[in-house]
C-alpha cells in the first residue's frame, strides 16, 4: 500500500474545512450557528484548523431558547474567551415579546419551533447570507438528502424540489438578494465518526454528555431532565437515575439516555452496541410526525 | 480505515432500495426506531417484510408516490471501512440526479433483473458512470432466486454485458450474481449457488483498492483563502489556504502560481498551524511560501517542472440539468474549484446518446438530462487538465447568471492551449 494514505477521519476533516473555507471565500457574511452541542463544538474544532493562525472569518451565533442547559450555557462562554472569537447570543425570550409569538402549552410544548423565529430574525439583523450548522446526513431521512450547500429563500424556506445539483467538490454559493445559504461542512460524519473525532482530537464538551446522577421525568418510556420548563402531568413520575444526553438540545425537547459512560471511549462502546438511532432515543420533536423534519426544514428550521 | 464512495442507481422495480436495505440491515446500520416507523407506515413486501425502500425514499412526495426522486446519502461502515452510499434514482428523466451522485463516487454498482438480462437501463446506467470516470463498476445480477440460481443464465448476462462493455472507458469490471430479496451473496457468501467462487458484493466493496483513485502525480492547489493574522506574533504571516486536490507538496519544492504564472518556493507546509513534512491528496493545509507574491482566492499553487499552462478554450462533455433548453451563444458562470468566471458555448459538436453511447449529430439544442460535447470560451484563464486523466481538476458546474441555480455538469475533453493559439495567428 502507497505510504500516503488517509484515514478515513483526516479525509471526512479535509473534506469539512474544504467546505468552511468554500464558505469563507465565497461569501461576505457568514456565521458559525453554535449550539454548544457536540457537533457544533466539532465544528469550532475544525474552524481552528481551516483558518489559524488567523481569526474565525464569522461569528459564533447562538440562538438560545432561554430552556437550554446550563452546562451547555458555560461550555459555550468559556469557549468563545478562550478562542477569542467573537459570541452573538439572542434569545427566543425577546423575539416572543417583539412579535407577540404564542407559546405553545402542555405536555409537548417545547420552545424549539420558535427558534426559527429568532434565527430568521438574527440572520436579518446581521445580514448573514450563509450560516455554518452541524447537521449531518445520517440523522434523519430528510436530511439524508439535503445538500451541503443548502439555498433558502427569505423566509428561511428549503425547498426539496428546488435543490441544485452539487458535483464533485465545487459548491455553488451564488444566491439572490434576501436569500441565504445553510452550509453543512460534517454532511456526510455519522454519530459514530463525530465521538472518534473527539477522541482523537481530545475535545472536552459539557459534562452532560457522560454519565451523572440526574431527576428525570417519565414520559412515553423516556427520561426528560426534570426543570421548571417542563409541565408535568400529575400521574407522570420522576426519578433519580444514572443518565448520560446523546444529543444536547433545548431541555424541553432532549430526553437523556441511561448509561454508566463515564468517558469517551466508554460513549464509543455504548454507540457501537446501541439498537436505537440518536434522534429516536432523544428527540420528542421529530415523533410528533412522520414527515416532522421535513416540514420543520420548510419553514426555515435547520 | 479508509472510505469508499459508491453510487446505487435504478428503479423501486430492480431491487435497488432492497439491496440498500440489506446491505444496512445485515451490517446492523438500520435501528430499532426506523424499522418501527417503517412497520407502523404498513408497507410490506409480498413476502409479508417491510419494505426496505421505505428506509432510503426521505421525502414526502416519493412515499407518497413510492418513486426516489433525489440523491440520498446512506452511511454504514465495517471494521474494515467506512461507506458513503449515494442513492440515485435510475429512470432518463432524472439523469441529472444521477450524474451528481455519480460526481463523488469511487465504484458504481448496477443492478441486472436476471429475468431480463442487459436491459436499455443497464447500458445508461454503465455509460453514465463511465463518462463520470468512476473507476470501479460492480454488475450485479440480481433476483438469482427467480432463476433457479442457474449459472448458465447468470454466464449469459456476463458474456452479453462484456460484449456491450467494450465501448465503455471502464478500467475495473466485478460479476457478482445475488439475491438482494433473500441476502445471497450480499453480505455472506450463498450457499445455493457454489459454482461462483467470487467473493460476496460487500467482501468486494471491503477490498477494492480506493487509495490509488486519487491522483497523487499532477500537484494542484487550489487557493481558496489566505489567512493573514495581522497580530504582534504572526506580524508577515502569510498563509495559502487550499485543498490538495490531486498530486503532492513539501517544503522546498519550487512553485508556479497560476494563472500569473509567478515562482517561488513552498517555505512550509501546515495544518491546523502545525508543520507537515507533505501534504497529498486529498488533504486540506495551508502553503507558506518564501517570496511575497500576490495570491488571492482562484490562483492555483503547481510546481515549477510541470511547465503547466492555463487556457480560456477547449471542449467539454456536459450534462444539461436546466428545464430551459441550451443554446449555442448561451453566456453562463462557470465555477471550476475556487474560480468563478463567465464562460460562452461556441458551439454544441454532438449529443451523447446515453443509452448507445453513439454521438447524435446536428444538434442545435440541448434539454434537460441530455449529455453533450460543446466548445466554451472563458473570460479568464483556467488550469485545467483532461476529466480523463484528472478528474478532480477536469470537473466544473455551469450556473445561470440571473437565476444562479446550477444547470450544467461539466468534464473537460480536450484543451486548446494559449501558446498553441498564438502559433495559429
Amino acid at each position: 500500500m502507497d505510504k500516503r494514505y488517509l484515514d478515513y477521519l483526516d479525509q471526512l476533516e479535509a473534506e469539512a474545512i474544504h467546505i468552511m473555507r468554500e464558505v469563507a471565500g465565497q461569501f461576505q457574511k457568514p456565521a458559525l450557528l453554535f449550539s454548544g452541542g457536540k457537533d457544533s463544538i466539532t465544528l469550532v474544532r475544525l474552524a481552528e484548523k481551516a483558518f489559524r493562525p488567523g481569526k474565525f472569518p464569522f461569528p459564533l451565533v447562538h440562538i438560545d431558547t432561554g430552556h437550554n442547559f446550563p452546562e451547555a450555557i458555560q461550555y459555550r462562554d468559556e469557549l468563545a474567551e478562550r478562542l477569542g472569537e467573537k459570541l452573538i447570543v439572542r434569545h427566543v425570550e425577546d423575539t416572543i415579546k417583539k412579535q407577540n409569538l404564542s407559546e405553545a402549552k402542555g405536555r409537548y410544548a417545547s420552545r424549539n419551533g420558535l427558534q426559527t423565529y429568532t434565527l430568521l430574525e438574527t440572520i436579518e439583523e446581521f445580514g448573514f447570507d450563509c450560516c455554518i450548522g452541524g447537521a449531518r446526513r445520517d440523522e434523519e431521512k430528510a436530511r439524508a438528502k439535503e445538500r451541503i450547500f443548502s439555498v433558502r429563500d427569505e423566509f428561511g424556506q428549503w425547498d426539496p424540489k428546488r435543490q441544485r445539483p452539487e458535483l464533485w467538490n465545487t459548491y455553488n454559493g451564488r444566491i439572490a438578494m434576501g436569500e441565504n445559504v445553510r452550509a453543512f461542512p460534517i454532511s456526510n460524519w455519522t454519530e459514530l465518526d463525530v465521538w472518534n473525532y473527539i477522541k482523537r482530537e481530545n475535545i472536552a464538551l459539557p459534562n452532560i454528555y457522560y454519565t451523572h446522577e440526574r431527576e428525570c421525568l417519565v414520559r412515553d418510556g423516556k427520561l426528560m431532565a426534570w426543570s421548571d420548563f417542563i409541565y408535568r402531568d400529575p400521574e407522570e413520575e420522576i426519578v433519580t437515575r444514572k443518565v448520560r444526553f446523546r444529543t444536547v438540545g433545548d431541555m424541553t425537547c432532549t430526553a437523556a439516555v441511561e448509561s454508566v459512560a463515564y468517558d469517551v471511549d466508554a460513549v464509543i462502546a455504548e454507540i457501537i452496541e446501541s439498537k436505537i438511532s440518536e434522534r429516536g432515543a432523544t428527540r420528542i420533536d421529530d415523533k410528533l410526525s412522520e414527515t416532522a423534519m421535513e416540514d420543520r426544514k420548510k419553514g426555515g428550521y435547520f | 480505515m479508509d472510505i469508499l464512495r459508491f453510487i446505487t442507481a435504478g428503479s423501486v422495480d430492480d431491487g435497488k432500495s432492497t439491496l440498500i436495505g440489506r446491505l444496512l440491515y445485515d451490517t446492523k446500520q438500520i435501528y430499532i426506531d426506523q424499522l418501527e416507523a417503517i412497520e407502523s407506515s404498513g408497507r410490506v413486501n409480498e413476502d409479508g417484510q417491510v419494505d426496505l425502500s421505505l428506509l432510503t425514499d426521505g421525502l414526502k412526495a416519493e412515499r407518497e408516490q413510492g418513486i426516489t426522486i433525489d440523491v440520498a446519502y446512506k452511511y454504514f461502515s465495517t471494521p474494515k471501512r467506512k461507506f458513503i452510499i449515494a442513492d440515485a434514482p435510475g429512470h432518463v428523466q432524472y439523469t441529472r440526479n444521477m450524474v451528481t451522485g455519480a460526481s463523488n463516487s469511487n465504484l458504481s454498482i448496477i443492478l441486472v433483473d436476471a429475468r431480463k438480462g442487459v436491459q436499455e437501463q443497464t447500458r445508461r446506467h454503465s455509460i453514465i458512470s463511465s463518462l463520470l470516470g468512476i473507476p470501479h463498476l460492480v454488475i450485479c445480477i440480481n433476483k438469482m432466486d427467480l432463476v433457479g440460481f442457474d449459472e448458465t443464465v447468470y454466464n449469459q448476462i456476463v458474456e452479453d454485458y462484456k460484449q456491450f462493455a467494450k465501448k465503455l472507458n471502464a478500467k475495473d469490471i466485478t460479476f457478482i450474481p445475488i439475491s438482494a430479496l433473500k441476502g445471497d451473496n450480499v453480505v455472506d457468501r450463498s450457499v445455493l449457488m457454489p459454482w461462483y467462487n467470487g467473493p460476496s458484493l460487500l467482501e468486494h466493496l471491503e477490498q477494492v483498492p480506493v487509495s490509488s483513485d486519487f491522483n497523487l502525480e499532477n500537484a494542484r492547489f487550489p487557493v481558496q483563502y489566505v489567512i493573514r493574522p495581522h497580530t504582534h506574533e504572526h506580524h508577515d504571516y502569510r498563509g495559502y489556504a487550499g485543498k490538495v486536490i490531486s498530486g503532492t507538496y513539501r517544503k522546498g519544492d519550487k512553485v508556479t502560481v497560476l494563472p500569473s504564472g509567478l515562482t517561488s518556493t513552498i517555505k512550509s507546509v501546515e495544518l491546523g498551524g502545525k508543520e507537515l513534512e507533505e501534504a497529498f491528496a486529498p488533504m486540506s493545509v495551508v502553503l507558506q511560501l518564501e517570496d511575497d507574491v500576490d495570491i488571492s482566492r482562484g490562483d492555483v499553487i503547481v510546481k515549477e517542472e510541470e511547465n503547466l499552462e492555463v487556457t480560456k478554450e477547449f471542449e467539454a462533455l456536459v450534462c444539461w440539468m436546466n428545464n430551459k433548453p441550451l443554446k449555442p451563444g448561451a453566456k453562463l458562470l462557470l465555477r471550476h474549484n475556487s474560480t468563478e468566471t463567465r464562460a460562452i458555448v461556441r458551439q454544441i459538436q454532438y449529443k451523447v446518446d446515453v443509452n448507445g453511447l453513439d454521438n447524435i449529430l446536428d444538434a442545435d439544442q440541448v434539454q434537460l438530462n441530455d449529455i453533450c460535447r460543446v466548445q466554451l470560451k472563458t473570460a479568464t484563464p483556467l488550469l485545467l487538465d483532461k476529466y480523463e486523466d484528472n478528474r478532480a481538476n477536469g470537473g466544473f458546474i455551469l450556473v445561470d447568471e440571473t437565476s444562479f441555480t446550477t444547470v450544467g455538469a461539466g468534464m473537460v475533453a480536450s484543451i486548446t492551449h494559449e501558446s498553441e493559439l498564438n502559433y495559429m495567428i
